[in-house]
């Protein structure tokens, strides 16, 4: 019994990377309508440029917000340049797109900042948290982080006109430019705004899992389970279903004598193929009812 | 009276496809003029062409200001509301957040609140409905709901696209005679494309007859009410 709460708390703990990173996809989900495949690259890459500024002598908190507002802007310049004129182009050019980006972003990432493994720092230090051996105060701070981005997000989306537009640009794009919103700037926002999501949970990530270009390599693939399971259009969700996966991960690598931790990925592609097949719309995605 | 919209030699199309082949015709501010015609005859593109959904060419003056160059989205800002075919509903989003998208152009959040209890007194079922998600409401429920959307930018001229489409006789008069309040009260001037001509000829001051992209006929709505061979002629009935 002991172990299984160990575990499950080294679940929720791990679950927190892969929640901040689901957060992100969620964010692109909805302005978009699609998966943005470089986004663990860009998130990763956004990391790279705190490393380099933490390393220029920026105090970390600075380094922290600047590099959101540059990923911000650096989200809404990819969309301008590269996606804009692809507004009309199947979605087929799109996923190309997105892979070339992929590869060129680690690439440059590679080329510029080479590809040695470098430790990057955490805000929270990794002490125990309390004295306790199953948490450390970098999780934990890491776990706060995200549900304060989870609670900004609610109000936005909830309480703000730009929140409410983007949302109207998703569901009715034709609609939506008749009653005067600029769909084409709400989607460039919406690249913007999961850039910065993307790179806050690669500054959470890289203090565990070390900065490298290919730390967000698997992640995002837990992080896609977690936006799967939570229902690929409900921030909330997305949270709830990166913690899951982080448990259930947890769980079958330490129960289940095959999985150990060789199989670990495999579940999280399980549970995606799952998910698919038992429950589309995810344990919290609103399925779209309509009456025509 | 002073011409409120004023369209000149308007062509349209679709990719390759020319649909309208200069189309001339005025609305009076004030009124509410209707343009009627088969299927196909470039009714809806009329509307579309007006809002810089498609590509178009000719001139067409809001109030003697050129709109024909400007995007749909700043077409909007100078006062006109399109309440597109097929409704336009917001389907995941709730009644009242529809409501408030149609305000979003505006910036005085009393006047928005007011207007939205204006809308609600001519549609106190959407009050009821307030929190729904806008997808659920039924075929009549969604074109009020459309209308009422339009009504939220306090528009100058309100397009209507087909109102009547897929509702019941009974729902489809209430719907026109809300029309006709809001034009009398609030002063609303119209558009209107229909393809049921009894009931939009009811309600309007001015006709077009559109037939093939081309104006075929134009004249007061009652001339054309009283003159039975241009009905059967062109509106079969």
């Amino acid at each position: 019994m002991e172990l299984f709460v160990q575990q499950v708390i080294a679940g929720i703990s791990t679950g927190s990377i892969y929640a901040c990173v689901a957060l992100a996809v969620v964010m692109i989900y909805v302005a978009i309508g699609h998966l943005n495949f470089a986004q663990g690259e860009m998130a990763m890459f956004s990391t790279f440029i705190a490393w380099q500024l933490i390393t220029w002598g920026v105090p970390y908190w600075v380094a922290f917000f600047l590099t959101i507002a540059i990923s911000f802007v650096g989200g809404i310049v990819i969309e301008r340049v590269i996606f804009k004129p692809l507004d009309n182009a199947p979605i087929l050019s799109h996923v190309v797109m997105f892979i070339a980006l992929l590869t060129i972003i680690t690439s440059a990432a590679g080329f510029i900042w080479d590809f040695s493994i470098k430790t990057f720092p955490s805000p929270f230090g990794s002490a125990p948290l309390f004295g306790s051996s199953l948490i450390s105060a970098h999780q934990a701070g890491m776990m706060a982080v995200t549900l304060l981005l989870l609670l900004a997000l609610f109000f936005f989306f909830r309480y703000t006109r730009v929140g409410l537009a983007l949302r109207a640009s998703a569901d009715n794009p034709v609609s939506a430019r008749l009653v005067g919103i600029r769909v084409s700037w709400m989607i460039a926002l919406g690249w913007g705004l999961a850039t910065a999501i993307g790179a806050v949970a690669g500054m959470l990530v890289a203090p565990v899992v070390f900065l490298e270009p290919n730390m967000m390599l698997g992640i995002l693939v837990y992080g896609f389970a977690g936006a799967v399971l939570g229902g690929l259009s409900s921030p909330g969700g997305a949270v709830l279903g990166g913690f899951l996966v982080g448990v259930i991960e947890n769980l079958a690598g330490t129960f289940i004598p095959v999985i150990g931790g060789e199989l670990k990925l495999t579940i999280a592609l399980c549970i995606i193929v799952l998910v698919l097949v038992l429950k589309p719309g995810g344990l919290f995605g609103r399925a779209t009812i309509q009456r025509v | 009276m002073t011409k409120l919209l004023e369209v000149k030699g308007l062509h349209a199309g679709y990719g390759q496809t020319k649909v309208l082949h200069g189309i001339d015709f005025s609305i009076e501010q004030g009124s509410v003029t209707t343009l009627l015609g088969a299927n196909g005859a470039g009714k809806t593109t009329t509307l579309r062409a007006l809002c810089g959904m498609i590509r178009r060419s000719g001139d067409v003056l809001l109030n003697g200001e050129q709109i024909n160059r400007k995007q749909t989205e700043d077409i909007v800002r100078v006062g006109v509301a399109h309440v597109p075919d097929g409704r336009g509903t917001f389907t995941r989003q709730t009644v009242e957040e529809n409501l408030q998208l149609g305000a979003m152009t505006r910036g005085d959040r009393a006047a928005i609140a007011q207007d939205m209890e204006l809308v609600f007194s001519y549609f106190p079922i959407l009050k009821e409905r307030r929190t729904q998600q806008a997808g659920l409401l039924s075929g009549g429920e969604q074109q009020m709901l459309a209308v009422g959307r339009a009504l939220m930018l306090r528009p100058k001229l309100m397009l209507l696209d087909e109102p009547s489409f897929g509702l019941a006789p009974m729902i489809t008069r209430e719907i026109f005679e809300i029309f006709r309040e809001l034009n009398r009260k609030e002063k609303v001037s119209m558009l209107v494309v229909e393809q049921n001509a009894q009931i939009a000829l009811e309600l309007a001051d001015q006709a077009y007859l559109l037939e093939t992209g081309r104006i075929v006929f134009s004249g007061r709505a009652d001339d054309i009410r009283d003159d039975e061979n241009l009905r059967k002629a062109y509106l079969g009935y």
